[in-house]
C-alpha cells in the first residue's frame, strides 16, 4: 500500500464547496443564467454539491449536467482505454454561463478536452472552471476560476478526491507512489 | 547395375507374410533380399548398419497417392512425391488418375511409369480412370490401360457417377483380373465439402458432409459387386456406417476390400477448429479455427466414426492403411474454408501417426506393419506379394524405422511440395531411418545426407 | 428510447474492458467486456443525437470496410460509426474490386495492411473468412460484419442493446428465436450474447433448419418445435427471415405450411408475456414468418435497431482502436 495522508476532511470539503458556491454567485451576480457541468466521473457529484449549496443560499435550482470527455482526449492511444460514460445536459448550453466542475486540476488537458466537448454541444456565453484541488504542473495555458485548495505536488504524488457516491469516505488525500502515475 | 550390398544387423525383423517377428540380420545384395542366416559372412564391401532397437520391415505400399503429375506439378511432381514417399518408408505408391490429362489412356499411364523410373527407385503403379476424363459419362479403354500396367480403376476425387457405370466398370475390371476402387460420396447429400456434418460444422456455420453420403454409395457399390462378382475396393473409408456395410459384405463372402487413411484413423472433426483436436463444444473459437489444413474429403469424422474405423483396421475388415496423400500449394489452402482445396499431405507423417495408434493400444505393431505391406498387396493381387515381404529372393524393398524416436512435424522441411498438414508442429513418435526400394537407397535418414528433392 | 442501463457485474472495475485486436464473434467476450461495450454504446447514442455528430476520438485512424456480399445497411452503419468518431473510412465492395479480378482475399488484405489500415471490417459469404484474415494479419485488426452463416457479432450487440432498452436486465428472460436458425449468423451470435446475459433461449422451427447438435450444447439453449409452446411466457420473440430457396432444396414444406406452423401471429404473440418484444433482423417476408398485422409494430423496433446499430459499431471501433494495450496501436 502506498503511503497517503489526508489533505482535507469531509468538513473541509463541505466548507470549500460552500465557498466556491458563494464565489460563483458573486462573480456571476446571481444564479440566473448558470449551468453546472460536472466532468465524469467525480466532477459530477461535486457539481451536485455546489448546486445544492447555491440552492441553499439563493433558493434557485441551478441545472446540473454531466460531461464525459474521453472521446476528446489527446492520449487515447497512449493511455489505458477509458470507459466512455454518459454526457447528459438537462438544458441547452447556448447563451448560458457554464461552470465546469472537476476534482483535480493538473496538466490542463482534461479541461482542454472538456472545452472541445462543450463546444460541440452548443455555444455557451462564457465557460468557467471550478476545481476541488489544483496540484500544479500545467502543460497548457489554462487556469481555474475557482479553486478549493492549492497543493504543490511532485510527479510521483497523486491527489485523490473521494466522494461518498463512489468511495468509502469523503476526503481528499495525497498518495505517495514509487514512480510517476498516469491519471 | 550393381549396388553396394547392405547388411542390417540386429534389427527387429517384422514380416507379416512369413509370420516373422524376431531380432535378426538382413542382407540385401543385387537388389534382392539374400537368404537369411546362411551368409554368415557378408560381402566385404557391404555397408553395415547396426540396427539395434530399430524395426526392419518390407517397404510400405500406399494404395492411394495423389502425385499430381501430369498437370498439377505446382502441387507435386512424381519425383517429389516419390521422395516424400521414401521419407515415409513407402517403396510402392499407387498413383491416382485425377491428373490433367486424367490417367485415362495407356499413354498417360506409360508416361507416369516412365517419370517414376527416371525419378528413382520408389515404384509408382498408376490407377487408371474408370471414365474418360473422369467425367462420369463413358468408360475408358480399360483393357488398354491394363496393358499399360494400371493396378486398378478409380475416378477418385469423385465417385463413379452412376450405378450403371459402376456395374459396367466392375464387370470389365473383373474380366481383366483387376478391381475398381471407389470414392464413395453421394453428391445429393454433400452440401458442403471437407467438414463432417456434426457439431463442429454446426458451430462454425459450415455445410457438412454427412456420414450417410458415404454409406449410400458404399451400399450401391456393394450391390453391384454382389451382382457382378467383381472385386470392389472402398477408398478412404471414414464412417462407422460404411464399415458396417463392408463388414457385412465380407461376411457374405463378397470380394469387397477397404482402406483407411492415417488421418481418419487418428483425427476427428474437432481438428477443423485449429486447436489440434483440443476443443470442447463450449469453447470460444480460436483465430486458428476453420483450419483449411484439416479440410479433407471425406472429412475428419466424429469420435465414434474414428473408433469404428480403427477397430475395423485392427480386426482386418480394413485391409490397408492408405495415405490419400493430397498435396496442395500454399495458395490452394490460404483462402476461406469454403474455397480451400481438400486434402492433406500425408506421406511423411503416416508412420508416426499410425504408431500413435499402436501406442494407444488400438492394434499391435506387427498388425500395423501388415496393414502397410501385405494388406495393401493383397488388395492389389497375388502378383504383388513379393513387394510385401522380407523373404529371400524377393525385391529388396525394405524400411528401417525407429519406433521410439520422438520428432516434431515441420511441414516446411517436407520433401513433398505439399506442406498442407494439420499436424505441422505436432510431436510424433516413430520415424523412418532408411528406405530401400528395389535394392537402392531411396531415403537415408541415418547419415542425413539425402538431398532435399525440390 | 428508455435507458435500461447495462450494469457491470459486481466486483468488476468498470473500466476493465478486455483489450483485443479483433471482434470475430461474441463467443470470446466476457460479461464485463459485453457490459462495457453496451455502456459505451449508450454514450455513443448520445453523440448520435447531437447537432454536431462528430467527436475526435479516432482522428488519424484508417478503417476499411471490405464487403464481399451486398449489404448497404451494415456497411453504411459502420461507415457512419467510423466517421462520427473522426476515423477515415475507405469502402471496398465486391463488385469492381480486386476480389473480382481473381486476386485472393489474402493478398487484398495484406495490401490493405501494408497501406497501414488500422482496422478491416469484413463481410463475406464464407463462414470463417474473418478468422482467416485475423490469423494472417499481424498488424491490422479485424471486425466481422457477417460471415456466411456463422456469425454477425455487431448485429447481436445491437439486438442486445435493443432488448435491454425495453426490458432492462436480461438475466432469466425468455427469448424465442424461430425459423431458419441453421443458416442464421444472427441467431448464432445472439445465442452467445444472450448466454453472457444469462437469458434463456428457446429455438423453434422446422427440424431441417435447427442445427441438430445445438440443443445439447449451451445450457441456456433449448429446442421447442411447437411454436405455441415456445412462445408461452416469452419476453422476446425473434422471427428469422425464411429464404425461399430453402423450399427448392427440400428443406421446407410449402410457405403455407411453414406460416401455419412457425409464422408469428397476433394470436401466438398473445401467449407471450405482456409487453413482449417482437424482433426481426430484416428484411421481413410479411405473411410468411411474420403476420402483416404484426410487421408494422416490429418495424418500429427496427428503427431503434438501426440507431443502436450505429451506436454499437461506434463502441466497437472505439474499443478496438483506442487504449495502450491494443496490438494495432502498440
Amino acid at each position: 500500500m502506498p503511503a497517503e495522508h489526508q489533505l482535507m476532511s469531509a468538513d473541509d470539503m463541505r466548507r470549500v464547496v460552500s465557498r466556491i458556491a458563494h464565489q460563483i454567485l458573486e462573480r456571476n451576480q446571481g444564479a440566473a443564467n448558470l449551468v453546472l457541468v460536472g466532468l465524469q466521473r467525480r466532477g459530477v457529484p461535486l457539481a451536485d454539491r455546489i448546486a445544492a449549496a447555491i440552492a441553499g443560499f439563493e433558493g434557485t435550482a441551478v441545472p446540473v449536467g454531466a460531461l464525459d470527455i474521453n472521446l476528446y482526449r489527446d492520449d487515447l492511444t497512449s493511455h489505458p482505454q477509458p470507459l466512455v460514460r454518459p454526457t447528459e445536459l438537462p438544458v441547452s448550453v447556448d447563451g448560458r454561463v457554464v461552470v465546469l466542475v472537476d476534482d483535480v486540476f493538473y496538466t490542463g488537458r482534461t479541461a482542454r478536452a472538456a472545452l472541445n466537448a462543450l463546444m460541440d454541444l452548443g455555444r455557451p456565453e462564457q465557460v468557467q472552471l471550478a476545481v476541488m484541488v489544483d496540484r500544479g504542473h500545467r502543460e497548457l495555458p489554462i487556469r481555474a476560476d475557482y479553486v478549493g485548495k492549492n497543493v504543490p505536488t511532485s510527479l510521483t504524488q497523486e491527489i485523490q478526491v473521494r466522494v461518498s457516491e463512489f468511495d468509502e469516505k469523503e476526503e481528499v488525500v495525497l498518495v505517495e507512489h514509487e514512480r510517476k502515475v498516469l491519471t | 547395375m550393381s549396388e553396394q550390398p547392405i547388411l542390417i544387423r540386429g534389427a527387429r525383423l517384422i514380416d507379416p507374410l512369413t509370420g516373422t517377428d524376431a531380432t535378426g540380420d538382413l542382407l540385401l545384395v543385387d537388389g534382392r533380399i539374400a537368404p537369411l542366416g546362411k551368409a554368415d559372412g557378408a560381402p566385404a564391401d557391404a555397408r553395415v548398419i547396426e540396427a539395434k532397437g530399430l524395426v526392419a520391415a518390407p517397404g510400405f505400399i500406399d494404395l492411394h497417392t495423389h502425385l499430381r503429375e501430369p498437370g498439377y506439378e505446382d502441387k507435386e511432381s512424381i519425383a517429389t512425391g516419390a521422395a516424400a514417399g521414401a521419407r515415409g518408408g513407402f517403396t510402392t505408391l499407387c498413383s491416382m488418375p485425377n491428373t490433367n490429362p486424367a490417367t485415362d489412356t495407356g499413354a498417360v499411364a506409360a508416361f507416369i511409369r516412365a517419370q517414376a523410373a527416371a525419378a528413382g527407385p520408389v515404384r509408382v503403379l498408376p490407377f487408371g480412370a474408370v471414365t474418360r476424363g473422369r467425367a462420369g459419362k463413358e468408360l475408358t479403354d480399360m483393357e488398354e490401360l491394363a496393358r499399360a500396367g494400371v493396378v486398378g480403376f478409380t475416378d477418385d476425387g469423385a465417385p463413379v457417377a452412376t450405378p450403371g457405370l459402376m456395374r459396367s466398370a466392375l464387370a470389365y475390371a473383373s474380366q481383366l483380373g483387376l478391381f475398381v476402387s471407389d470414392h464413395c460420396e453421394d453428391y445429393a447429400l454433400t452440401r458442403g465439402l471437407g467438414i463432417h456434418d456434426g457439431w463442429v460444422a454446426d458451430r462454425l456455420g459450415l455445410a457438412g458432409y454427412p456420414s450417410a453420403a458415404e454409406a449410400n454409395i458404399v451400399a450401391r457399390d456393394i450391390a453391384a459387386a454382389e451382382e457382378t462378382g467383381a472385386h470392389l475396393h472402398i477408398a478412404h473409408i471414414s464412417t462407422a456406417a460404411a464399415v458396417a456395410l463392408v463388414r457385412a459384405a465380407q461376411e457374405r463372402g463378397l470380394r469387397v476390400t477397404a482402406e483407411a487413411t492415417p488421418h481418419h484413423l487418428t483425427l476427428t472433426e474437432e481438428w477443423v477448429l485449429g486447436t489440434h483436436g483440443h476443443s470442447a463444444p463450449g469453447d470460444a473459437l480460436e483465430p486458428g479455427a476453420y483450419d483449411t489444413r484439416a479440410k479433407v474429403s471425406p472429412p475428419l469424422r466424429s469420435h465414434a466414426d474414428r473408433a469404428a474405423v480403427a477397430q475395423a483396421l485392427a480386426d482386418g475388415v480394413i485391409a490397408a492403411v492408405a495415405t490419400d496423400h493430397a498435396p496442395h500449394t500454399f495458395g490452394d489452402k490460404a483462402v476461406p474454408f469454403d474455397e480451400a482445396s481438400v486434402g492433406i499431405s500425408v506421406l511423411e507423417t503416416a508412420l508416426g501417426s499410425m504408431l500413435g495408434l499402436v501406442s494407444a493400444g488400438a492394434l499391435t505393431l506387427p498388425a500395423l506393419v501388415q496393414r502397410l505391406t501385405a494388406g495393401p498387396a493383397s488388395v492389389l493381387g497375388p502378383a504383388y506379394k513379393p513387394y510385401a515381404t522380407l523373404a529371400a529372393g524377393t525385391p529388396a524393398d525394405v524400411v528401417l524405422f525407429d519406433p521410439g524416436e520422438a520428432w516434431t512435424v515441420d511441414a516446411a522441411a517436407f520433401a513433398s511440395k505439399g506442406r498442407n498438414t494439420p499436424l505441422d508442429g505436432d510431436a510424433l513418435t516413430g520415424r523412418v531411418k532408411l528406405t530401400i526400394a528395389q535394392g537402392r537407397v531411396a531415403y537415408d535418414g541415418l547419415t542425413q545426407t539425402t538431398p532435399r528433392s525440390r | 428510447m428508455s435507458t435500461g442501463a447495462p450494469t457491470l457485474p459486481t466486483g468488476m472495475p468498470a473500466d476493465a474492458l478486455g483489450h483485443r485486436r479483433h471482434i470475430l464473434d461474441l463467443d470470446d467476450f466476457t460479461r464485463t467486456e459485453l457490459a462495457g461495450v453496451l455502456t459505451t454504446a449508450q454514450s455513443m447514442r448520445q453523440v448520435l443525437s447531437r447537432d454536431i455528430k462528430k467527436v475526435p476520438s479516432l482522428r488519424g485512424k484508417v478503417v476499411v470496410t471490405l464487403f464481399l456480399e451486398a449489404s448497404t445497411r451494415t456497411r453504411v452503419s459502420f461507415e457512419q460509426a467510423g466517421k462520427m468518431l473522426s476515423a477515415d473510412v475507405i469502402n471496398i465492395s465486391g463488385s469492381g474490386s480486386s476480389a473480382e479480378k481473381g486476386e485472393s482475399l489474402l493478398n487484398t488484405a495484406l495490401t490493405l495492411q501494408a497501406m497501414h489500415a488500422d482496422l478491416l471490417i469484413i463481410r463475406s459469404p464464407h463462414s470463417g473468412a474473418p478468422y482467416f484474415l485475423a490469423r494472417n494479419l499481424p498488424r491490422t485488426g479485424v471486425v466481422n460484419a457477417g460471415d456466411g452463416r456463422h456469425a454477425h457479432p455487431t448485429q447481436a450487440l445491437l439486438d442486445l442493446l435493443t432488448m435491454r432498452d425495453h426490458l432492462g436486465e436480461l438475466a432469466g428472460r425468455k427469448i424465442v428465436i424461430v425459423g431458419d436458425v441453421l443458416h442464421s449468423r444472427v441467431a448464432r451470435s445472439d445465442i452467445h450474447g444472450l448466454g453472457l446475459e444469462e437469458a434463456q433461449v428457446v429455438l423453434s422451427g422446422p427440424p431441417t433448419l435447427l442445427p441438430p447438435s445445438w440443443a445439447a450444447l449451451p445450457a441456456h439453449v433449448s429446442v421447442e418445435p411447437d411454436l405455441d409452446a415456445a412462445v408461452e411466457g416469452a419476453d422476446v420473440v425473434m422471427a428469422l427471415r425464411i429464404q425461399k430457396e430453402r423450399m427448392e432444396g427440400g428443406m421446407l414444406p410449402s410457405m403455407r405450411e411453414y406460416s401455419r406452423r412457425w409464422g408469428v401471429t397476433e394470436q401466438r404473440m398473445g401467449r407471450a408475456n405482456p409487453g413482449a418484444l417482437l424482433m426481426h433482423p430484416g428484411p421481413m417476408n410479411e405473411g410468411l414468418e411474420i403476420a402483416s398485422s404484426l410487421a408494422h409494430g416490429a418495424r418500429a423496433q427496427i428503427e431503434d435497431q438501426v440507431t443502436n446499430g450505429v451506436a454499437v459499431r461506434m463502441a466497437v471501433l472505439y474499443q478496438l482502436l483506442t487504449g495502450t494495450t491494443n496490438g494495432v496501436n502498440a
